[in-house]
């Protein structure tokens, strides 16, 4: 299949996957806190897009109340919760470092030819023109899981997280056009709960190790110290 | 015939505006810090006042700093005469596809180097040490991001590629974003702009470029100066008509070359403005964060790569 | 269809009632009876399934059948004696300052959260609904695991939640992609989900895919049943969390977790018609078994000793089901119901203990039977249980396993012996100074609740000496679903 054999909502389709994976990229890069939210909150709008222009293209309108959801939380709700909290515990300003970013990125690169290799089997069964992006959703899922075990910080862990989540329901919209509607609701129900549950959690670590580094959580082991 | 004659007028008269765009990038760059500035055509009085002056050159100089800026000139020339402007029908264009156009890059800013070390004082050794230290990094990204495009279009050769990409109804390639990030990040890099060098100063910690020409004044140095003035129209060129091939003409027809020619300057332009801006928001980097910023271009490069064959083909 | 809405809404009331009214004196006692009313609910399903076969709501949204419904007994039954215990213990916790009345809110309504969100996740028809339930019963228990908002449950609460979070990600991918291959098949976009359609359809679905998926199944609800690698956050949620949480974590959500993959090994089996998601189950439990059953002799801590226990039995029963015929996954589901039962009796014992002792570590709690003594048995005989000694019922399902690897595997028995000797070695390793030692000078008694626990041991020394044909019959039911053949 060339690209140049599909419509031009396809192309766009495409392209959306491509930022996709270049907005997962930019906040495995990314040390400011603020930036990063504001990357992820790009990567949701992106992620409405390619939900609208899906529901436009399969004529299956359910996936128009999916895309209001992604805009609600991913854009608006979740993102604005993130930048409240971060500026509520005075933390907006604060840097990460990243240890070996080269190295890193170069792990996520193999991570985007890992999952085009696990794909493979699944691009030769499906009838959707916009197949091949399932390759780049499971990307976008494993880069947020190394996003979450390469930082140390709660607040970027929890980015890495809804990435993540990004990630399959960008799988769940390209490759079958959404789920059933009712595991949709259950999923965002599940995402809503996770982020307020995130948030009583960044007081409960600030307040009783005194920081949001992860790294301090080192008290149990596999033996007695 | 036409086309020869056509080439070599094409390739003329980049040489002769390269200054004016080095110098208009300049201008609006002081127009944006709210400064007075030089002109536009400022370069050509630089150069021409140059070009009296008397060449000094250091006892220890051997023949290879005498001949590098003459080297480094006109093989940067050479190289502009491979990039099409205004068309694609360029005879000169089989001389040399992009793999050829980086080495002639390389052939020239290997003299340049060299001649940096030539006189032995520290300053220029120290630039061409870091001049080759991030064209090292440089030159992986900037091939990579040449060879997404070349997959495009199923050849390595500048001409073909653009008119491929200019041919038939629009399309999206999801690659075309990468690559071209990539491309302009290693054009900024290896044009020695902000943030990696800064042209306008010769503060001795940071300096790349002017490091390896501070023994050089006269005619030499003009030389010199023109060349990299030159580099920076031929990044230019690649980045505006490759990645927005809108309006090259695909034959030696008047009225096309004519919309080219007008096309073109109005392209650049705006990507002058554009490094303008970039300039004036951005502070320059330090160096050691040099290896960062081109490894970024080079993941980009990769992923317009690797997007091309998950997205873009079968 | 009356009895499943009841069992699904008592727990959901509970968790309003806990939620909005807040905590109250008897609030102990109005969560063993809405527990009791769920079980008797769940006892009257259990009853119908038996006599006429699986249950189908309309709207096709839940389904019961013999496999899932013992195993919602079970869950309703653990959750009753546990509440029957917590009620006491939370008081004693309430009572020594660990927790306010605030946090006894949280932990009653979640308590209810947890048992709707296990329930659903059992009875529901839907795949994708089986994700959000199971990952809603991650979203209810990870504030029960920092209950005490300690440094150490704190981060044992945040482990929880990231490992299974990142964990159950992959199992919604899978999902994604079942559902994917199924909708090639299955007509009707909102049915592609849907246990009951997807079984008929399973012969026709992707083979390709459907490996792939279940891989992604396995490491993501893998998680959740503590299989090594992945099992990091199970030991640190089992010590950190107050016990009665220990004692459903480990009694009712390992178990669910493990039901689900059983559930999509049923359909990739036949999609593929190799053994590969066999094979993949039983090199998983395998690890999982032996890696847990080293780790068991370096713990200081009494409960995370028996959450790697806990990790060491999930890893076998995965292994039994992998194996694949019908004498090993009859020795598996009764595995399930075993070790449910025993472990969450260990866990009341071991609250219980951990009272008496002051403290969770081992070489604090000395000579149980001298200050405690019903408390003090109790631990002996549960971890003897635990460990698979003859009379009860872990023995007879771990000896069915035996027979079902001689004869499938036989070059598998001897590290199956091994591994099961290394983890029986490090249970009793410190059983011995606990329970007979000298006790220390200021040990005192405390109020204990141990009926729950003469009840589960009970039941399980019943299981040890005589199956019930009732329940051999249920079983052999369920295990004629899950391979095709029974060994009745």
């Amino acid at each position: 299949m060339l690209i140049a054999t599909l419509s031009l909502p396809e192309q766009v389709v495409l392209m959306l996957a491509a930022l996709i994976l270049l907005s997962s990229f930019l906040m495995l890069a990314q040390v400011r806190l603020d930036s990063m939210i504001n990357t992820f909150a790009l990567q949701g709008l992106l992620l409405f897009f390619a939900t609208l222009i899906m529901a436009l293209i399969s004529g299956k309108y359910q996936l128009l109340i999916s895309a209001a959801l992604t805009l609600f939380l991913k854009v608006f709700f979740i993102p604005n919760k993130l930048r409240g909290l971060v500026v509520r515990l005075d933390i907006n300003r604060e840097i990460e470092s990243i240890t070996n970013p080269s190295l890193i990125m170069l792990f996520a690169a193999s991570l985007v030819l890992f999952s085009y290799y696990v794909a493979l089997p699944i691009r030769a069964l499906s009838l959707l023109a916009t197949r091949n992006t399932i390759a780049i959703s499971l990307a976008v899922v494993l880069i947020g899981m190394l996003m979450i075990i390469s930082r140390r910080k709660a607040v970027t862990q929890v980015v890495g997280f809804m990435s993540m989540e990004n990630g399959l329901f960008f799988a769940a919209v390209v490759a079958t056009c959404g789920m059933p509607m009712v595991v949709e609701l259950g999923i965002a129900f599940d995402v809503l709960v996770a982020a307020i549950l995130f948030g009583v959690f960044f007081f409960h670590i600030r307040t009783e190790i005194g920081s949001l580094d992860t790294d301090r959580l080192n008290h149990l082991t596999e033996v007695e110290k | 015939m036409n086309g020869w004659l056509f080439a070599i007028v094409q390739t003329l008269c980049v040489v002769f505006f390269a200054p004016f765009m080095a110098g208009l990038v300049k201008w609006m760059k002081c127009k944006l810090q709210n400064r007075q500035g030089p002109p536009p055509w400022q370069p050509y009085r630089n150069l021409l006042k140059l070009s009296r002056k008397q060449v000094v050159l250091a006892d220890t100089a051997s023949f290879v700093f005498r001949i590098a800026p003459y080297v480094v000139f006109s093989v940067t020339i050479v190289a502009v005469s491979v990039v099409p402007v205004i068309s694609v029908q360029l005879p000169t264009a089989a001389l040399a596809d992009v793999i050829v156009l980086v080495g002639f890059l390389s052939l020239a800013r290997f003299f340049l180097s060299l001649a940096g070390m030539d006189v032995g004082t520290s300053f220029g050794g120290m630039g061409s040490s870091r001049e080759v230290t991030i064209s090292s990094l440089a030159e992986p990204a900037l091939l990579m991001a040449f060879f997404t495009l070349a997959m495009n279009a199923s050849s390595t050769n500048v001409s073909t590629v653009i008119a491929h990409l200019s041919q038939g109804s629009l399309i999206l390639y999801p690659s075309l974003i990468f690559s071209s990030l990539g491309l302009i990040l290693v054009a900024i890099a290896e044009t020695g702009r902000i943030p990696i060098d800064n042209p306008a100063t010769h503060l001795e910690l940071t300096m790349i470029h002017e490091a390896m020409i501070l023994e050089y004044s006269g005619r030499h140095l003009a030389l010199m100066e023109w060349a990299a003035m030159l580099k920076l129209t031929l990044y230019s060129l690649l980045i505006v008509n490759l990645i927005v091939p809108l309006g090259v003409a695909l034959t030696l027809r008047p009225g096309d070359l004519l919309l080219g020619a007008v096309s073109v300057s109005c392209k650049l332009l705006l990507l002058a403005l554009f490094l303008a801006v970039v300039e004036t928001a951005q502070a320059k980097m330090r160096l050691f964060r040099a290896p960062q910023y081109l490894g970024l271009a080079f993941i980009l490069s990769l992923l317009g790569m690797m997007s091309h064959i998950i997205l873009e083909v079968r | 269809m009356i009895a499943l809405s009841l069992t699904l809404f008592f727990p959901l009331s509970g968790l309003f009632l806990f939620g909005f009214i807040g905590h109250w004196r008897s609030a102990g006692s109005i969560n063993v009876a809405i527990s009791i009313c769920t079980f008797v609910t769940t006892l009257i399903i259990a009853l119908d399934v038996f006599r006429y076969g699986p249950i189908l709501s309309p709207g096709k949204f839940f389904y019961i059948d013999a496999f899932n419904v013992y195993l919602l007994l079970l869950n309703a039954f653990v959750g009753m004696t546990t509440a029957i215990f917590s009620g006491r213990y939370m008081a004693h916790e309430v009572a020594i300052g660990r927790v306010d009345d605030k946090r006894m809110r949280l932990y009653y309504a979640m308590y209810q959260g947890f048992l709707f969100t296990m329930l659903v996740a059992l009875s529901t028809n839907n795949l994708g609904v089986l994700w959000v339930s199971i990952e809603g019963a991650t979203l209810t228990t990870v504030l029960l695991v920092s209950l005490y908002r300690t440094p150490e449950s704190i981060e044992a609460g945040w482990k929880y939640f990231i490992i299974c979070g990142v964990g159950i990600s992959q199992a919604l991918f899978g999902t994604i992609l079942v559902y994917f291959a199924a909708e090639k098949v299955v007509p009707g976009h909102d049915d592609g989900l849907l246990w009951t359609v997807l079984q008929d359809h399973a012969v026709k679905m992707d083979p390709g895919v459907m490996a792939l998926a279940f891989v992604f199944l396995l490491v993501g609800y893998g998680t959740k049943v503590g299989l090594v690698p992945l099992h990091n956050w199970l030991p640190d949620a089992h010590s950190e969390g107050p016990t009665p949480m220990s004692a459903i974590l480990s009694g009712l959500l390992l178990n669910v977790a493990l039901y689900a993959i059983v559930r999509f090994k049923m359909l990739v089996d036949p999609a593929l018609g190799t053994h590969l998601a066999g094979n993949l189950m039983m090199g998983f439990g395998m690890l999982s078994f032996s890696v847990a059953g080293l780790l068991l002799h370096r713990q200081y801590d009494v409960k995370r000793m028996f959450s790697y226990s806990s990790i060491e039995h999930m890893g076998l029963i995965t292994f039994a089901f992998g194996i694949g015929g019908p004498l090993a996954t009859f020795g598996a589901l009764l595995h399930m119901i075993v070790h449910s039962l025993t472990k969450s009796a260990i866990f009341i014992t071991v609250g219980h203990v951990a009272h008496i002792a002051g403290s969770q570590a081992i070489n604090q709690i000395r000579g149980l039977l001298h200050t405690q003594p019903f408390v003090g048995w109790g631990f002996l005989i549960g971890t003897c249980a635990i460990a698979g000694l003859p009379p009860f019922g872990i023995f007879t399902s771990e000896f069915l396993l035996f027979t079902a690897t001689i004869k499938s595997y036989p070059w598998l028995v001897p590290p199956l012996f091994i591994g099961l000797t290394v983890a029986f070695a490090g249970l009793f390793r410190n059983l011995q100074s606990m329970v007979f030692g000298e006790p220390p000078e200021n040990q005192k008694q405390v109020a204990a609740n141990m009926w729950p626990v003469v009840v589960h041991l009970g039941l399980v020394l019943w299981l040890g000496l005589a199956i019930p044909a009732l329940l051999a019959q249920w079983l052999n039911q369920a295990t004629i679903m899950i391979v095709g053949r029974g060994i009745l």
